[in-house]
């Protein structure tokens, strides 16, 4: 029984890293740029839902879409000041500059919050009908935040990959993201798209931000951080640009780290992670379900 | 038996048969020309002559010396010599230093040697300067031997392109599309330099190019492709009148 | 043309030793005069080591054109094993013996981890070599926060778990204590010996840049396929810079540690590795005098900015990001070309209306 509450958390917290996974995945698919500011954002969303839900008390429903709407501006405005200008450039620099923006918004966090770690009040609390759930006479519980969790990343994922396939919108992405220059050609408005991406990846990782801070409930400037290289993590290691591939990679990266924390050692947990993708990547080197690319003589 | 004896070559990238049955022979200073319309497989088989794609099936000898889907370093230490279609070069490097790179299966030391300054590496350096000027006086570059690559002019870049594939000391020397992009002026002097490259250096050229006074000016043998298959091969004459050629080209059938 | 040439890349060089041998003298008289303040001292040390680090960095990242994100890593395993030989050593053996030892072991262990990590994932490349160079430096950190060596009679006894496990008889020493690390190591490094080995990494750098084995690693960063066209053996250079790269940040590494008096993993982390390409980027990729400059700039600066110490990491962050955005947004090179154009117009311009005059 043990086992399978350690592969339930595993899930749920592979969950979170599937969301953050999705916003990688998707801008780089797109953009073709790794914005390592991503779990930054998730951050911002968590302190939005920290200070209108935590110490105002406003309805945790409203107060994790007033997070969304907030990262979505923050992701699109990111992406025009900072990003656009060097989209043709080298992705270096590209790189660099989303560090720095990951820099910035970290200590714009810092200066506004201070970096004490502040202790988040779960989203699911004070709530009368998500409750733990029980099983087998009380040898299985499974708290409320995970069964949450991994409803909410389910549903998200369906609805992403609906709207991806599905809509003229999302075939746009698929466009870009395939041939930017035809694209372009073909009618696709680039910069729109490219900012749709930012805004949808975004405003997942304010979902993401409020639903990890639940189950893990220190809130602090660099809280961001390390999730954010692991869902990059998984985002590579389930195939980056390949939305599917962000679930599975999330997914099973959580459960690897939630079982050698518990099987093996809890200080080793993070470097049993970063061996595996470094043994997947030398495998299979675009990933589980990544696409292989010919460069072109 | 010919420097290059391609036999029934052939390559598939999924479903799609881009090149089949490709047979190929050139003989030692031949000046080779490979035609066809867009899309019929002429780069694609330059990428197979020089490792970038291994064949899925038939057989490169290059001099005696099975080549067949080795990769493009060994190839080119066996003796064939390239330029692209997009030009590649070292474009932050000085033009002198591309040449140099080109020498680097020519004239060697080892990492050592450079680190401590050994005498060697003058010695070394010097003969790589001497040999690079020369070859870039050839194609008139050695007034630029300074600039950056990237600063050099379009033609000229070109021009590099050909000088430091030379540089390695080739026997065949692939020249894919050499002329686009150039005037009429720059075209005439272009045929002239690769005649003489051809005289100098006594290796065999072959090439792509859509500039049809190009190929049939210079090339004493010219094979057309056409949907990855061979359809005609002649003097330029031959190809000029040949009926699937014209059709190939008008777009009939 | 060939001397001109041969000359121009020495002058250069000379520069470059000059302002590393006048920042030396300059550091010694001030010294000398008593001017300069305690916390300046503490920083000399590690400004050579960041200028060391920023430099073999550079050969990875500007010479080679391959990102890499674990430096840090490469540092702390030669902090590691040089501070392990200079502990075990340092009282029985002569003191420059073991230093000098101390050196070569950590920059040969992290030479060796950089061709451990090179041989596979140098066939990665762009964005996924980023990644995987950044997991070597986490999984570093966390295998080393995690680790515990011990010596005693019967040897070395290592364990991943606690101390108490390392099973040493009585008389044991614990030499590396999981997350505590290191401690009670003797110093050794100071300002001398930084400077003499930033010379060292300089000389062997920009003697390899400008070298033949150097062209070829130049060439693999200008364009992979038309190097490999011309017949240059791809993974052996890769290869080259990128454990050329990691020996000099593992004699980094020992530096920096030897300063201290304890060692701990969690300084070489993520950050870390950021702040060194922070460097190099700011000093110009494949500029290795930019490097040095910036390396040492940015060590000081800190220091000088602690007034406003709560607001310079946030100063940092925007330089970041606006130095980027100037120096390689197309549109902003057009733009600043332009101005250059027109500057230069007016230049003319006026030495025209002079003439007239």
């Amino acid at each position: 029984m043990q086992f399978f509450s350690y592969l339930i958390n595993g899930i749920s917290l592979g969950s979170v890293y599937a969301l953050i996974a999705l916003g990688y995945t998707m801008v780089y698919g797109i953009a073709k740029m790794l914005n390592f500011a991503h779990g930054d954002v998730i951050m911002i969303g968590s302190y939005v839902v920290f200070f209108t839900f935590g110490t105002s008390g406003m309805n945790p429903v409203l107060s994790i879409l007033l997070s969304m709407v907030v990262c979505t501006i923050l992701g699109v405005t990111v992406e025009r000041i900072a990003y656009r200008p060097l989209r043709e450039a080298p992705s270096l620099a590209v790189l660099i500059t989303a560090i720095g923006v990951s820099y910035l918004l970290q200590q714009v966090a810092q200066l506004s919050w201070k970096s004490d770690p502040k202790s988040f009040i779960s989203v699911v609390s004070g709530s009368d009908f998500l409750k733990p759930l029980t099983l087998f006479d009380g040898q299985l519980t499974i708290s409320a935040e995970t069964i949450v969790t991994i409803i909410a990343c389910v549903v998200i994922m369906a609805a992403l990959m609906w709207f991806v396939n599905c809509t003229s919108a999302g075939h746009a992405m698929l466009a870009v993201s395939e041939d930017r220059g035809a694209a372009q050609l073909m009618g696709v408005n680039v910069n729109a798209t490219i900012s749709l991406t930012f805004a949808i990846g975004s405003a997942l990782a304010a979902v993401a931000g409020a639903l990890l801070c639940s189950s893990y409930p220190t809130l602090q400037p660099t809280t961001g951080a390390m999730p954010g290289i692991k869902a990059f993590v998984a985002a590579v290691f389930g195939g980056i640009g390949s939305i599917p591939g962000a679930f599975v990679g999330g997914v099973l990266l959580g459960i690897i780290e939630n079982l050698s924390k518990a099987y093996i050692s809890t200080q080793l947990s993070d470097a049993i992670v970063f061996l595996v993708l470094i043994v997947v990547l030398i495998v299979k080197p675009t990933g589980l379900l990544g696409k292989k690319v010919n460069v072109k003589v | 038996m010919a420097l290059l004896e391609v036999s029934n070559l052939g390559i598939a990238f999924g479903g799609l048969q881009a090149v089949a049955q490709l047979d190929l022979s050139i003989e030692k200073g031949h000046l080779y020309g490979l035609i066809g319309p867009n899309g019929a497989g002429k780069t694609t088989v330059f990428n197979m002559l020089t490792g970038v794609y291994r064949p899925t099936e038939g057989n490169i000898v290059l001099d005696g010396k099975d080549i067949t889907g080795q990769n493009p370093e060994l190839i080119s230490r066996a003796g064939v010599a390239r330029t692209f279609q997009n030009i590649r070069l070292f474009n932050d490097m000085t033009v002198l230093d591309n040449v140099k790179v080109g020498l680097h299966n020519q004239i060697k030391y080892n990492m050592w040697t450079g680190i401590l300054r050994l005498p060697a590496y003058r010695e070394k350096e010097h003969e790589m300067n001497r040999q690079a000027k020369k070859l870039l006086k050839i194609f008139d570059l050695d007034g630029q031997a300074n600039l950056k690559a990237s600063q050099l002019p379009y033609g000229k870049q070109r021009k590099l392109e050909i000088a430091r594939a030379l540089a390695t000391n080739p026997k065949l020397l692939l020249l894919d599309e050499p002329a686009a992009g150039m005037n009429p002026n720059e075209t005439e002097e272009l045929m002239q330099t690769v005649r003489s490259v051809r005289d100098q250096f006594g290796i065999a050229i072959l090439l792509i190019e859509h500039d049809m006074n190009f190929v049939m000016g210079i090339c004493e043998e010219i094979t057309v492709l056409d949907y990855g298959r061979v359809i005609a091969r002649g003097d330029g004459k031959a190809i000029r009148n040949n009926p699937k050629v014209i059709a190939a080209y008008l777009g009939g059938d | 043309m060939n001397i001109k040439n041969m000359k121009r890349s020495t002058r250069s060089n000379l520069i470059t030793f000059g302002i590393v041998i006048a920042f030396y003298l300059i550091v010694q008289i001030l010294s000398a005069a008593g001017l300069l303040t305690n916390s300046f001292k503490g920083q000399l040390v590690p400004i050579c080591a960041y200028v060391i680090l920023a430099i073999s960095l550079n050969l990875t990242v500007g010479i080679l054109g391959e990102l890499s994100l674990g430096h840090a890593g490469f540092m702390s395993v030669g902090a590691f094993s040089g501070t392990l030989v200079w502990v075990t050593m340092s009282p029985t053996t002569p003191q420059p013996l073991a230093l000098l030892l101390a050196f070569v072991v950590g920059g040969v262990v992290a030479g060796i981890f950089g061709f451990l990590v090179g041989v596979p994932v140098l066939r990665l490349s762009g964005d996924y070599l980023a990644i995987v160079t950044l997991a070597f430096g986490e999984i570093v950190k966390n295998v080393m926060n995690a680790c515990y060596l011990g010596l005693d009679a019967n040897g070395l006894h290592f364990s991943l778990k606690d101390a108490g496990s390392l099973g040493m008889e009585a008389d044991g020493k614990v030499l590396i204590n999981g997350a505590m690390g290191i401690t009670g190591i003797s110093k050794a490094s100071n300002f001398t010996i930084g400077t003499v080995l930033v010379i060292l990494t300089l000389l062997v750098i920009l003697n390899l840049v400008h070298s033949r084995a150097g062209r070829a690693i130049t060439s693999i960063r200008d364009n992979e396929i038309a190097a490999r066209s011309v017949g240059i053996p791809i993974t052996k250079y890769k290869l080259m810079a990128f454990v050329t790269s990691a020996v000099f940040a593992g004699i980094a590494g020992v530096l920096y540690s030897l300063n201290y008096s304890s060692l701990v993993a969690k300084k070489f982390d993520y950050n870390t590795s950021i702040l060194i390409l922070v460097f190099v980027v700011l000093g110009g990729i494949g500029n290795l005098r930019g490097s040095v400059i910036a390396a040492a700039v940015l060590t000081v600066l800190p220091e000088m900015l602690r007034s406003m110490n709560d607001y310079r990491m946030l100063i940092y962050a925007i330089v970041l990001i606006v130095v980027m955005i100037f120096n390689q947004s197309p549109q902003m090179i057009e733009l600043r070309s332009k101005l250059t154009a027109r500057w230069r117009k007016g230049g003319k311009d006026e030495t025209k209306k002079k003439g007239v005059a």
